[in-house]
This record gives structure tokens, sequence and C-alpha cells, in this order.
């Protein structure tokens, strides 16, 4: 059901610094809206995003229901060695989504 | 039965029913704001910075000027500042006036970011301003404030 759509250079220079691009789909439900009948739907929101490399953590997000649906993210990194990046998102109601990327660093 | 439909008689059901609704709807009014007032920023802002001074400036915030769905507005924050093991970006706060909760996001980076850029889609549910804070190594902080005028808000439709 939770699909991430993960864009990482599968290649990079040692020393380069590379984008990360991330996308989450979720509803984002922020918990401030009412049905036609004025019952407030409760929140579903992916509150935390974390990204490692190797193991270490190199970016952590704290979202907030003003996070649009289908999370995206992007931010930077250095490729310093090859390895493994990891991302997980976990969200309300015991939502946890992981996914991996591996980069070859020359 | 003719009397029903006289102007006066209906006028004053109308008027306690209507009082009816309007008595039965307000505790649903006073329960929360429906909104982040600017003092709920100012206090989210306290939250993360303590009694640190915010200095304007290195900040970037990138958002339209004119929105025309609140519902996602891209948004790049970027902090003019190296990225080193001695001097880096920690991280980076966003807020926002008025939507229903003050906070948007915190980013939290590490020195082999490389740069100091995050990207995301937030919702907004209002014309209102937008802030960015990024906490320096060093201890500063550092903001941008950008005003952005929303068409179609966020957050305040109904479920179909």
């Amino acid at each position: 059901m939770a699909a991430a759509l993960v864009n990482v250079p599968a290649k990079a220079r040692r020393g380069a610094v590379i984008e990360i691009k991330t996308l989450m789909s979720h509803v984002m439900e922020p918990g401030y809206r009412h049905t036609a009948a004025g019952e407030v739907v409760p929140r579903d929101i992916i509150t935390s995003f974390t990204c490692r490399f190797n193991g270490a953590e190199i970016f952590r997000a704290d979202l907030y229901p003003a996070i649009a649906a289908n999370p995206f993210l992007s931010f930077f990194t250095t490729a310093s060695e090859s390895g493994k990046f990891e991302f997980e998102w976990i969200g309300d109601n015991g939502f946890v989504a992981t996914a991996s990327a591996a980069i070859t660093v020359e | 039965m003719d009397s029903m439909f006289e102007p006066l008689h209906l006028s004053r059901r109308h008027l306690l029913q209507l009082a009816g609704t309007f008595a039965s709807a307000l505790p649903l009014i006073t329960v929360r704001p429906a909104r982040a007032t600017p003092a709920m920023l100012a206090s989210a802002i306290r939250n993360v910075v303590g009694e640190a001074h915010v200095q304007a400036g290195k900040v970037r915030l990138d958002i339209p000027p004119l929105v025309e769905n609140g519902n996602t507005v891209p948004m790049t924050v970027s902090v003019d500042h190296p990225m080193t093991p001695e001097s880096f970006v920690k991280s980076i706060h966003v807020f926002n006036e008025k939507n229903p909760q003050p906070n948007v996001a915190n980013f939290f980076l590490a020195p082999s970011a490389g740069r100091a850029q995050v990207t995301a889609r937030i919702r907004l549910a209002d014309t209102q301003k937008v802030v960015a804070i990024a906490k320096l190594s060093d201890g500063s902080f550092w903001s941008a404030t950008v005003d952005v005028i929303v068409t179609l808000a966020a957050c305040t439709e109904e479920m179909p």
C-alpha cells in the first residue's frame, strides 16, 4: 500500500554533492477537515522521516499537518564512499515504510 | 393551512430555527481557534530558538508569491552557509502564520550534506506569512520571511 519513490544517482564522483529526492504515497489527513455530517476526520499523517547512509543519520525531518499529501522531500549529501542509503517514514496509526538505494562512488 | 405561508409566520419560525442552529454551533467555535494566530507563530518560534536573537539574512525561502492551490505549494529553503564539520547548518525550521498549526516542518542536517538546501511541498490555509529559521552550529539563528497570497485554501474543504 505504501509506495515509496526514491531518486539517488547510481554513480557519483568522490566528494560530489548529490541531490536525493523522495516521494511517499500517503494521504496526510491533517485532522482539521470535517465530513458533510460535521464530524472531524481524524488526523493521519507521517510525523517523521529519516535518511541514513551506511547506518549513520544524514538527514531527518519532523513533519506536521502542513505538509502536502504524498510528501515529497529533497535534500543534499556529499558522496564520500560507496554504500547504501536507507529511508524510513514513520506516522500515525503505526505507519512505517522503508526504502533503500545503493550508490557507487568512484 | 394557507396561514403557514404568511411572511410573518415563516420568518418567525426561521428565526427560531436559526437561533437554535447558532446556539448549538457556538460551543464548536469556542473550543479552539480555527487557525494559528501571530501569537501562536511567535510562541512556536520561541520553542525552537529559546531566548536567542534571530537575525534576518543568510536564509533563502523560495515559494511562489501567488499560489492558486494551497493544498500543494512547492517550497525550497536554502541557507547561504558552508557545510564543514567545524561550521554547518544544524537545522532548518519552517513556520506559518495562519494554518491551524504554526509548525510546517523541522529539518535536521548533517555536516556531510554539502549544501544546506531542502525542498518540500506544503499546505497553506490562507494568504499569510511563511517563516524559515536556520540554526547554525555556532548557535546563531537566521531567518527569512515571505508573504504568500493563496486563492484556494487547504484544510478547510469538506470530505466528500
